[in-house]
């Protein structure tokens, strides 16, 4: 069964599936939690509660001309959208959903994962850059400045997971944690790791939400300096991909972030575990996403920066020291 | 920033805030030199919106200018209403009813809170957190049903007249200001302030961003919430009292830091004063006619008149000459934008554009006031 | 109204030959007491100024300097076209920001032929952006102004919309 066309075939539709339904829906999760954080109703005329509302939109967006303004770059111009979503639909390969639910647990999973993350990171580059409009290069350079920062945080702190677990492969890591919410990572009881593992998923929480461009952290596009960042140019389905592709990383993000803290597909009381739970973790952690977005501003780029360089990353090596010397004494 | 930098004038860039930008509140250009992300010099561009209220003014006669006067600072309209009514009052020797000019205080005044909100609104727009715009224009909606009962329109009022103004209030828009203020004040301690005056983000932002000095302010005749912030204790209220302001007790709130948080505390403080203002005013509402006696056809005697009100943005004038006509002669509107947009070239400089957009929220401009 | 008298002294020196006027009331205007020049003292309730000085061109940049020692601030310039005399009226309004309250209205008239005053933008850079806007309605132009292009109207504009024989 392991090696047949059918379980590939099952794996590649489904897999699309939830990664097209995500993206277009999570649209309409983040239009209707800011309608209501904002006391307004949010897609309410295309289908019931707007729930038709991507639809309209996908299909408006497909209908539109693909507009490639002159002086830009051909080739680059038109790849780089695609190349938003590639790793994003890709590192859904390795993401362990449930206990016989995974497409391919390989044993470096989380070194593919972050390899295609930086992947994404290129395409926004690319995207600025192929669209010679100032206001996108000057975007452009910002998000790699900013991706760059916050990876390596984001890395020092997985390392402290790998090390816990004893292993890359996440669903080994999902497995080490079954059994109630008192062996999560994130508040892992023995060994004394209970000190540390907090401040790993905060700062790891922190990260993500930089790495998908997110406000308060949504320097790349920003919206009331940059117009759209290096979105300005694009329109259509090119807006549409990259737009799918922020969507999908936020996904990715919090698979990620339930895999490595919050026990996978573990039930809290270690009841009945299941791909439900799994999926109630990651939908709990993009509300957070959804939420911190509507309520804070914007900070400045070398503030930004700043909490990564001086703040996050001397934390997250402490936290790496404590955490080596925990499991080398007990 | 607290490192100075060396800018590099010869690898700069030109980079336009153009007209059509979500951040210029209005149709204002800007044209950026810019050093990668720091400004080298900032020259604003303006004209875009300029329709010649000027020349208008001399065609007609002095009421057929009433209206234009709202479409200028088209958010606290009834100011400049009101210091078009005061200048040709004061030319022609005109007398006000007294229950006209706490009516019109009351009216201004609500105007100065719809426009301080929107500001605050736009201002956090621009920095990037979305959900304070809703719920600014939740309480600004208020303000602009119960204006809409009096005065007829929603943002261009035109309800002033030469010796008072053209409709009484009734019991329902005094039942009605006095639930609005109550519930504004219920508002502004947890949506107002908790919620972003004290969101840690915000004051990394602007705090010591845009740091303006008095001498800066006097120089370049920066008056009204920008002058307040620097220090400088002027409101025309208070230093030059007109209307009926005399009878009312409030502060002028003033911040010495001259930065953009200081201003942004002088909006702030600003409209719990006039919520003040507003209530004293209501209590002390006395009977009468709203109209005084006016001439058909004003033909006031020649000479150089000069009127000034306090707007939300500043020191309104009105410089009027007559020469004895029906049509004013002259009429120059000293805009209070137009100085306080005056010295953004030379404070802008060296800021990060981000800094430079925060500092131009906080400056709380509106083009078609600038431009006339 | 010691503010009042203290700039009366201090513009005295530049008007020597006459003593400082006031004007009576219902003569029907600052016109009446007909003047080259010197200072008057208004009635602030009805002409919302304290005091009207007439001043010739080149005085401009020694009242604003005078104006700027006694901590006033310009806040704004006019102008103002005398079709019948054939004359160009500028005027610059100066305020106190805080203190003594005083306001000082300064008038000067050139030919409407050869419209030419002296800037004060080095002593008040308020003026640049004013000075330009006169210059832009009416034409009149200030010496030694570091920008004198149009503000308000289309920089390839070739007329002056606010002058009275300005057909469009």
């Amino acid at each position: 069964m392991e090696t047949s066309i059918w379980r590939a075939l099952f794996y590649l539709v489904g897999i699309m599936a939830f990664a097209g339904l995500n993206a277009a829906y999570l649209g309409w999760c983040e239009r209707k939690g800011a309608a209501r954080i904002q006391r307004r109703i949010g897609p309410c005329e295309a289908g019931y509660a707007g729930l038709l509302q991507p639809l309209a939109d996908g299909l408006k967006l497909l209908s539109k001309q693909l507009l490639v303004p002159q002086g830009v770059d051909g080739i680059i111009f038109r790849v780089a959208p695609v190349l938003a979503m590639i790793p994003a639909i890709t590192s859904m390969v390795v993401i362990p959903f449930s206990d016989n639910i995974g497409a391919r647990a390989m044993e470096l999973s989380v070194l593919l994962l972050f390899a295609l993350a930086s992947i994404g990171m290129i395409a926004i580059l690319l995207g600025g850059w192929a669209s010679g409009n100032k206001y996108a290069i000057i975007s452009a350079a910002r998000s790699v400045s900013q991706n760059l920062a916050y990876e390596i945080p984001m890395l020092i702190t997985v390392i402290t997971v790998v090390m816990i677990s004893g292993s890359m492969n996440l669903r080994d890591i999902a497995l080490d944690q079954q059994g109630g919410f008192w062996h999560w990572n994130i508040f892992r009881l023995e060994n004394g790791h209970f000190l540390t593992m907090w401040i790993s998923f905060i700062i790891f929480f922190i990260c993500s939400v930089a790495e998908t461009n997110r406000a308060p952290f949504d320097m790349a596009e920003a919206e009331s300096e940059l117009v759209a960042g290096f979105m300005t140019e694009y329109g259509s389905m090119g807006f549409g991909l990259f737009m799918m592709g922020e969507y999908l990383n936020i996904v990715v993000g919090a698979c990620l972030t339930a895999t490595l803290f919050l026990g996978g597909w573990d039930c809290p009381f270690g009841l009945t575990p299941g791909v439900w739970w799994f999926l109630i973790k990651i939908y709990i952690l993009i509300f957070t996403f959804i939420w911190i977005r509507w309520t804070y501003p914007r900070t400045q780029i070398y503030r930004l920066l700043n909490l990564s360089w001086k703040i996050l990353i001397p934390f997250s090596l402490v936290n790496l020291l404590i955490t080596a010397a925990l499991i080398k004494v007990f | 920033m607290t490192v100075p930098i060396h800018l590099r004038h010869d690898e700069t860039f030109v980079l336009n805030l153009g007209p059509q930008h979500p951040a210029t509140h209005g149709v204002l250009r800007v044209k950026l030199t810019m050093d990668g992300e720091y400004i080298v010099k900032a020259e604003p561009v303006l004209g875009y919106i300029h329709r010649m209220h000027e020349k208008l003014a001399e065609g007609g006669s002095f009421a057929q200018f009433m209206p234009n006067t709202a479409r200028m600072d088209y958010l606290h309209a009834l100011a400049f209403n009101h210091g078009w009514a005061l200048v040709v009052e004061k030319a022609a020797g005109i007398e006000v009813p007294e229950r006209a000019e706490y009516i019109r205080v009351i009216t201004v005044e609500l105007n100065r809170i719809a426009s301080h909100l929107l500001w605050w609104a736009a201002f956090l727009l621009d920095l990037g957190g979305f959900t304070p715009l809703l719920y600014a224009f939740d309480d600004r909606e208020k303000i602009i049903d119960l204006l809409e009962r009096v005065t007829g329109s929603r943002l261009t009022y035109c309800y002033m007249r030469f010796g008072g103004v053209y409709n009484d209030i009734d019991e329902e828009f005094i039942a009605g200001t006095r639930d609005f203020i109550k519930r504004l004040r219920g508002r502004m301690p947890r949506l107002y302030h908790d919620l972003v005056t004290h969101n840690i983000i915000l004051i990394k932002r602007i705090k010591d961003i845009g740091i303006i000095s008095a001498e800066q302010c006097r120089r370049y005749g920066a008056t009204g919430p920008v002058a307040r912030g620097s220090g400088i204790n002027y409101d025309i209220r208070k230093n030059e009292p007109y209307s009926v302001y005399p009878e009312f007790d409030f502060d002028v709130p003033v911040f010495d830091e001259g930065d953009s948080m200081a201003r942004y505390m002088v909006r702030m403080h600003e409209m719990e004063q006039s919520m003040r203002i507003i209530e004293q005013a209501l209590d002390k509402l006395p009977d009468g006619p709203v109209m005084g006696k006016a001439p058909k056809v004003l033909k006031p005697e020649a000479g150089y008149y000069y009127s000034a009100v306090e707007t939300a943005r500043g020191s309104l004038g009105h410089r009027l000459v007559c020469d004895g006509g029906k049509n004013p002669y002259k009429l120059k509107l000293r805009s209070p934008t137009f100085s306080n947009l005056s010295l953004y070239g030379e404070v802008a400089e060296g800021m990060l554009l981000a800094d430079a957009l925060a500092f131009m929220g906080s400056l709380d401009l509106v083009i078609p006031e600038i431009d006339r | 109204m010691d503010m009042l008298e203290k700039i009366q002294v201090a513009l005295a020196e530049l008007f020597p030959e006459t003593a400082p006027l006031v004007s009576q009331e219902g003569e029907g205007g600052q016109e009446v007491p007909p003047r080259e020049s010197g200072a008057l003292v208004t009635n602030f309730t009805k002409y919302g100024s304290h005091l009207d000085v007439l001043c010739r061109p080149d005085q401009v940049v020694s009242v604003a300097q005078i104006m700027d020692r006694e901590g006033y601030f310009l806040e704004a310039i006019s102008g103002v076209d005398w079709l019948d005399k054939q004359q160009f009226e500028v005027l610059y309004d100066y305020n106190r920001l805080g203190g003594k309250h005083c306001r000082v209205m300064v008038r000067t008239r050139v030919p409407r032929n050869e419209p030419m005053v002296p800037t004060i933008s080095a002593i008040f850079p308020a003026a640049d952006w004013h000075e330009r806007e006169t210059f832009d309605f009416y034409g009149v132009h200030f010496q030694g102004h570091p920008n004198l292009i149009r503000i308000l109207l289309p920089e390839d504009a070739d007329f002056h919309p606010l002058r009275k024989d300005y057909m469009p």
